[in-house]
């Protein structure tokens, strides 16, 4: 049998073939998580709510369905959710104070739903920035999730515990959603690997809304092959979810073996290179060379891409929570507070400006992507900022942090297409910081295959970090 | 497109309109960010778009 130790390091496809083959029970893997989030919990703040009890439940049915000799594709393998995802019986915060007074969930969002009939084991919900409105992972009710690689910054956000839980080996897998990055900056600051699939690509239901016109959902986790063992999973038509694609199942593993053999790949420059820090370029850089990628491209017009996405996400993230920011402001995080606030003023001019913009944008890129098939640009401007940042300086201008982590995340799920973010470790970094590997709509399978090759080649890596927690 | 605009006017105006409470705490930061979303607006409306560019949303009748 495994030790329980070990079964906490194991990706999710090595957990699922342990408990197939008998040599671990999901039970086993069910507590040694259990155990690690006791044990690492109170100094990372990743998980806000616990399911421990359906959790042994789950597990248990797993070992006697594989006994019975079902086939579950992820057998046993733990995972968590953003809390913005219904879990049964549990209150889906969505990072807030506010919607603690709304009644448990009475189901699973489609995609917790869809991996628990996979065989995977429920852990529970994890912190993220209030409303999804945040790319640091920081919140004043439920605490400020902080980066396992270096508990002095931040984890990213806003699927920030998903980063931290994923990346210090509670579960293998989490669940977080992206808006304009909330997925790819916590799996650049955390090192992990991140998929935010093509825009109404995964089933929504049942999940917190921020901004429907932007909205994706995703996983995270510690390797390209289990990106794609459970994109695979939660992939399907779901009729709830009005954004959701009629679009054939495309499935992924099986392809991963081919690598980035044929493909062309190029690297975004102008903006994408712009506003970057020395290591947000190195890592391009070395993937690219990894990759034998020598063509640099332009994006034109991705500063307004992205301001088109800042608008859209303004406005409709505060049309959706006017009634709570016009009567109980108090009770937001402040920092979300003054953004919902300011979202409430936006002239219609203004958005609907943005939303033709995006169609333009779309068949602008449609254009790019006949000639090149994969394309990288950095995650985020720099690696993980040290927690309670304000202020950055980016090309000689000071800004906010809190809204500009995502300058080169934005422009591209503005229009929604597929992105892996990969995690590099430079030479003597101390911090790990992500690449984006960028594919055409609906092409998730050519950005998997890509960030798989640059996994075995050792370019790409998601070491579980082990954080002291002597001075808890 | 923005010469002329007064984010605090704006706010002043809006949170009427709207039935906001603004405290005096919040206000320059609620101010700031009206400014930043002007700013981006800003970068669009300089933009030409054909007739024919149609709003993206999605609606299934």
């Amino acid at each position: 049998m495994t030790e329980a130790a070990d079964l906490t390091r194991l990706t999710a496809a090595e957990t699922a073939a342990a408990v197939k083959s008998g040599s671990a029970r999901a039970l086993d893997v069910a507590q040694a998580s259990l155990e690690r989030i006791e044990s690492l919990n109170p100094l990372l703040r990743a998980f806000t709510d616990v399911t421990a009890e359906r959790a042994l439940q789950q597990a248990a049915e797993v070992d006697e369905a594989i006994a019975r000799g079902d086939d579950l594709p992820l057998a046993g393998v733990p995972f968590a959710v953003k809390n913005l995802f219904d879990m049964e019986g549990v209150v889906t915060r969505s990072g807030s104070k506010i919607n603690l007074d709304n009644a448990p969930a009475q189901g699973d969002a489609t995609l917790v739903r869809k991996l628990s009939q996979a065989g995977a084991v429920l852990m529970g919900g994890l912190n993220m920035g209030e409303y999804a409105y945040d790319f640091t992972g920081e919140n004043v009710h439920d605490g400020n999730c902080l980066n396992p690689h270096d508990t002095g910054r931040m984890t990213g956000g806003s699927s920030s515990g998903s980063g931290a839980a994923a990346a210090s080996g509670m579960v293998p897998v989490t669940l977080g959603s992206d808006t304009n990055g909330s997925i790819r900056v916590p799996s650049s600051f955390c090192g992990l690997f991140g998929l935010k699939p093509t825009y109404g690509r995964l089933s929504r239901h049942g999940t917190y809304p921020f901004v429907g016109s932007l909205d994706h959902l995703g996983p995270l986790t510690r390797s390209a092959e289990d990106l794609s063992l459970v994109f695979d999973v939660l992939q399907g038509p779901d009729v709830r979810d009005p954004a959701q694609a009629d679009m054939p199942v495309l499935k992924t593993l099986s392809e991963l073996e081919k690598g980035a053999g044929g493909l062309r790949v190029a690297v975004a420059g102008g903006y994408f290179r712009e506003k970057a820090e020395t290591e947000a370029l190195a890592a391009v850089d070395k993937v690219a060379a990894a990759l034998g990628a020598s063509a640099e491209i332009d994006i034109p017009e991705a500063a307004r891409a992205r301001a088109a996405a800042y608008v859209i996400t303004t406005s409709e993230g505060s049309n959706l929570h006017f009634d709570r920011i016009r009567t109980r402001p108090q009770d937001f995080d402040p920092d979300t507070r003054d953004r919902f606030l300011s979202g409430t003023m936006v002239p219609a001019m203004w958005v609907l400006q943005a939303q033709r913009f995006r169609s333009w944008f779309r068949t602008m890129m449609r254009g790019i992507f006949q000639h090149v098939d994969v394309i990288l640009a950095p995650a985020t401007p720099f690696s993980a900022l040290p927690s309670g940042t304000k202020t950055i300086t980016l090309g000689g201008e000071t800004m906010p942090a809190r809204p500009n982590i995502g300058l080169f995340t934005q422009p591209i799920s503005f229009i929604g297409l597929p992105v892996v973010a990969v995690p590099v470790w430079l030479d003597g970094a101390a911090l790990p910081i992500g690449v984006q590997v960028i594919a055409p709509a609906w092409r998730e399978d050519l950005a998997l295959r890509v960030a798989h090759q640059l996994g075995m080649d050792g370019v790409a890596a998601a070491p579980v970090a082990d954080p002291a927690i002597d001075n808890i | 497109m923005s010469e002329g605009f007064d984010a605090e006017a704006h706010v002043a105006h809006m949170e009427k309109l709207m039935g906001l409470t603004i405290e005096d705490a919040w206000r320059p930061v609620v101010v700031a960010h009206v400014a930043a979303t002007q700013k981006a607006a800003d970068l669009l409306l300089g933009f030409p778009l054909d007739d024919e560019v149609e709003a993206a949303p999605v609606f299934v009748p």
